[in-house]
Formats: C-alpha cells, sequence, structure tokens
C-alpha cells in the first residue's frame, strides 16, 4: 500500500526556508503572501488495510519522520 | 591514569580527531570509537560526540545517527550517569535521542556560520563548566548551518527554572530561543553545545576558553574515579 507524509513546519515556527522562497516569488513577479517548505516521504507499507497503513506511518511519523517540537505531518494512504 | 574519553566516529563526523587531539592535549586517555561497534571501551569514563555532518544531515541533522549500533551504548552509558558533551552536530544527535531537551533548527538567516562567538557562563557548579568563573566571558568558534536551538515556551521556561542552560551567546548569531548556547540533562551529566571548544585550546588558534569546557569534564572524570577508589 502506498502513503505519502507530508512534513510542515508547525504555524508559528520560523521558517527560513519559507521565507527566502517567498521573497523568490516575489521577485518573480507573483503575489505571494506566504511561502513555507516542508518535505514529502512516499512510503511502500505493508499493511492489510488503509486503516492499518494508517496507524503503521502514523508511528513512523512519531518516531522518525516528524519531530513533534517543530512540525507537523499529515498521512494519505492510497490503495 | 588519565581520564578515558571515547570520541564516537559517525560516517560524515569531521571533527572527532580534532576533538581526541584536544583531548589528549588536555591529558586524556582519548580515542575514537567506530559507529557500528556495540560497546564502549572498557573503563569509558566520558563520551564526546562530535561535530560534522553524521549520515549527510538526511532528513534533520542528528535523526539517522541516533539508530548507530553504538548509540544503545552510549545511552545506556547516559542512563547509568555516564558524562556526554555533545560538540554541534553531536549536540543535534542528543536531542534527536532524546538524550537533551529541544532541538536544532536551520539558523534564522540561512546562512552557514563560521566565526568566533562570544559565550556567557551562566553556571560553574556543573561537569561541564567547573573550571570557569560565574559570567565569564568565552570565545569559541562556531561553524553551523543548523544551530538555532528550539524548545516550546513552557519547555523552556521549565529549562531555565532548573539551571538547566550553562552557556548563552552574547550576540545570538543562530536565531537561537533565549541565546541559548548549551543546554544539560535534568541530572547534569549530558551536556550539548553548538560551539567548539576542541577547535579553541590553545591562545594559537585565536583562543584556549574551549579548554575549560574539556578541562572541566576531565576534572569531573577524575573526580568520580577517585571517588569509586575510596569507595572501594
Amino acid at each position: 500500500m502506498k502513503a505519502t507524509v507530508l512534513v510542515r513546519p508547525k504555524q508559528g515556527i520560523l521558517d527560513p526556508q519559507g521565507q527566502a522562497v517567498e521573497q523568490s516569488l516575489r521577485k518573480l513577479g507573483f503575489a505571494v503572501a506566504q511561502a513555507r517548505v516542508g518535505r514529502v516521504v512516499d512510503i511502500d507499507v505493508d499493511a492489510a488495510s488503509v486503516d492499518e497503513a494508517h496507524v503503521r506511518v502514523d508511528e513512523m511519523c512519531r518516531q522518525l519522520l516528524a519531530n513533534p517540537l517543530i512540525e507537523s505531518y499529515e498521512v494519505e494512504v492510497h490503495e | 591514569m588519565s581520564p578515558r574519553v571515547a570520541v564516537i566516529q559517525f560516517p560524515g563526523s569531521n571533527d572527532d580527531r580534532d576533538a581526541v587531539w584536544a583531548l589528549k592535549a588536555l591529558g586524556a586517555d582519548a580515542s575514537l570509537v567506530w559507529h557500528a561497534d556495540a560497546e564502549l571501551p572498557e573503563r569509558t569514563g566520558a563520551v564526546v560526540l562530535p561535530g560534522g555532518f553524521s549520515y549527510g544531515d538526511y532528513l534533520r541533522c542528528g535523526a539517522i545517527a541516533r539508530f548507530a549500533p553504538i548509540m544503545d551504548a552510549v545511552r545506556s552509558f547516559a542512563a547509568g550517569g555516564g558524562l556526554i558533551l555533545g560538540i554541534c552536530n553531536g549536540f543535534q544527535i542528543l536531542c534527536e535521542a532524546g538524550l537533551l531537551p529541544g532541538v536544532l533548527r536551520p539558523n534564522a538567516s540561512l546562512s552557514f556560520i563560521c566565526r568566533d562567538v562570544a559565550l556567557r557562563v551562566e553556571r560553574i557548579d556543573t561537569s561541564f563548566t567547573s573550571r570557569c568563573r560565574e559570567g565569564q566571558r568565552l570565545v569559541i568558534p562556531v561553524k553551523h548551518h543548523d544551530g538555532a536551538w528550539f524548545a516550546p515556551p513552557k519547555l523552556v521556561a521549565e529549562l531555565e527554572e532548573r539551571g538547566q542552560v550553562l552557556l548563552r551567546y552574547e550576540d545570538n548569531p543562530n536565531g537561537a530561543v533565549g541565546d541559548v548556547a548549551a543546554v544539560m540533562n535534568e541530572s547534569g551529566n549530558v551536556m550539548g553545545l553548538m560551539p567548539h571548544p576542541e577547535h579553541a585550546v590553545d591562545p594559537l588558534l585565536g583562543s584556549g576558553d574551549g579548554a575549560l569546557i574539556l578541562a572541566s569534564l576531565l576534572d569531573a572524570v577524575r573526580e568520580r574515579e577517585s571517588a569509586a577508589v575510596i569507595g572501594a
């Protein structure tokens, strides 16, 4: 089963990378209020059901893929 | 006997040899210990996690190194009260491994910063700062891209209350919360700092102030060993 994890800097946490991207987009002429940069992790997970895959990947996020002090995450599972 | 210090060498460590050199210059029996080893050398009195870019800083700085086989031994050593010093990447690893509070984030400027910084010593009654004077100003270089220490406000307040912040930047170079340059764990046997004491152990190198931190650690090892001998 395929899962996609989106890891984002938590709201309120300074994201200098996002700020640099935001400024660059403005320089290109785009009207941008804010940009924030996170990361995507695509995982092929061994699970019997979508629910089981969610549970497994959620555990992966808590143990490794995201640092809960500064990052939030979302998990999408595709059958 | 000289205090025995294990300097852990991860793939991508690059200050490991400097740490061994500096510790030896201060009288330690220091040696490199490979990340894939399962055990620390016998009679290890302190562990140093050196600077560098372990595992290419993949995912987050320090996030992968905590899975190295030697880290189980390091965790047991910490749990038994063993003295551990993490420098730069070593600090990042200790935070990711849950042995120190907080996390190191990219510098607010997004620049790699490589220069001497001034620090203020906040406490001297610790195993890592006993050779310093209260409030002493130390000059020690930093060289990092992800050196902005962060913890949520409630945790910061708790750490301040318990006196776990040992060094603060005089002129914050990286956006660290509370100007924090070094923190200690609650039981006082694990400390991490972003500046590199091993690069400042001789005035010929620009400053000898880093030697105060390393020599404090070696004093603490000697004290424990002589206490153990008397106890026996």
